[in-house]
């Protein structure tokens, strides 16, 4: 038998067509199966604070240890916070994020525009 | 009628004249000196402590709050807060963590289950109750932690003012200047919370942000 670890894209239009709340559900169902998440647009500050909350819930002693997450900054984090967003006229949007089980995702390199991510089969603490 | 009259009226003078107290609430993640910085804050301005500290993460889980906490600067500007200190924002936490500190099985779990209730707790407070933010990272470490990252994200997007401190600076490897160049575009403050070191530089800063 093949083993492994699923690793589940999706899309930037799949993700806009999902409530936030939805998009949290999304997320932490799979990754609570222990699959691997990459967004191909990240979340809102918003939905990475709901994310953080809802995830608190659904940790389990001896199960669900939470998770682990990266944004690579990208462009805009070089560019300064909200006076640069305001004068610039965008809003904030979020970059391809991976999202993981804790324990089974780890992040070897962040960079700018490069991420490289480690996955183990088991937890590892 | 006349009860009713009244009533509105002291219902108005209340609205025009109450000053809505700031709610300040101190964030960073687990062991970066969140409750050690707020005791200092709090004994300087009032004299008293707002809870205890310890090598072992997630000792503060749940929010607590000290009103009325009149901060002084050496500017002679002087302001009124609510200081908020919260647990420490994560995304992770287990059990098993706290058994290297010694605890026993139960009382690893106990404090596991508490701390995750305390971290969205203090989610929560920052999306409805606070109205500025001290974030305290330890100037030992790398500033580029994704909950840095994400948690100043959060703040920004709410448009709430902050002020970053790099704290521990007592420690030999503190390196403040580089919280400095990650958060360029907000106000970082080097201090000791546990020694009290450049404290007053704090409250001028706090005085002149928050009022």
């Amino acid at each position: 038998m093949i083993q492994g670890i699923q690793i589940e894209l999706i899309s930037a239009d799949r993700l806009a067509n999902l409530t936030s709340m939805e998009k949290i559900r999304t997320i932490l169902d799979s990754v609570m199966l222990g699959n691997i998440v990459v967004l191909e647009q990240g979340l809102t500050p918003d939905e990475q604070s709901l994310l953080v909350e809802r995830t608190m819930m659904e940790i389990r002693p001896g199960g669900f240890s939470g998770i682990e997450m990266e944004t690579y900054p990208g462009k805009e984090a070089e560019k300064g916070g909200i006076f640069a967003r305001l004068f610039q006229g965008k809003k904030p949007k979020g970059r391809m994020t991976v999202i993981g089980p804790a324990g089974q995702l780890k992040m070897l390199k962040i960079e700018r525009d490069r991420l490289v991510a480690w996955a183990s089969l088991s937890s590892v603490r | 009628m006349f009860t009713r009259a009244r009533k509105r009226l002291s219902r108005f003078f209340q609205s025009v004249f109450r000053r809505k107290r700031s709610r300040i609430g101190i964030y960073g993640p687990p062991n970066a000196g969140k409750t050690t910085l707020a005791n200092r804050i709090v004994r300087d301005c009032s004299g008293d402590a707002i809870g205890p500290v310890s090598e072992i993460p997630h000792e503060t889980r749940r929010a607590r709050r000290r009103e009325d906490v009149v901060i002084t600067g050496a500017n002679g500007n002087t302001l009124t807060l609510d200081i908020v200190d919260t647990p420490g924002v994560t995304t992770k936490i287990d059990y098993h963590d706290f058994l290297e500190y010694g605890l026993e099985q139960d009382e690893a779990i106990t404090r596991a289950r508490e701390a995750t209730e305390g971290v969205a707790e203090a989610m929560h407070w920052l999306r409805e109750d606070i109205n500025g933010v001290i974030y305290v990272m330890d100037s030992t470490l790398d500033p580029f932690l994704q909950v840095n990252i994400m948690m100043v994200g959060i703040i920004e997007s709410r448009d709430l003012p902050v002020l970053i401190v790099a704290n521990k600076t007592d420690l030999p490897d503190a390196a403040p200047s580089r919280i400095k160049s990650a958060f360029p575009q907000h106000p970082v403050i080097s201090v000791s919370g546990l020694e009290g070191t450049n404290m007053e530089e704090l409250y001028d800063l706090m005085t002149e942000h928050f009022g």
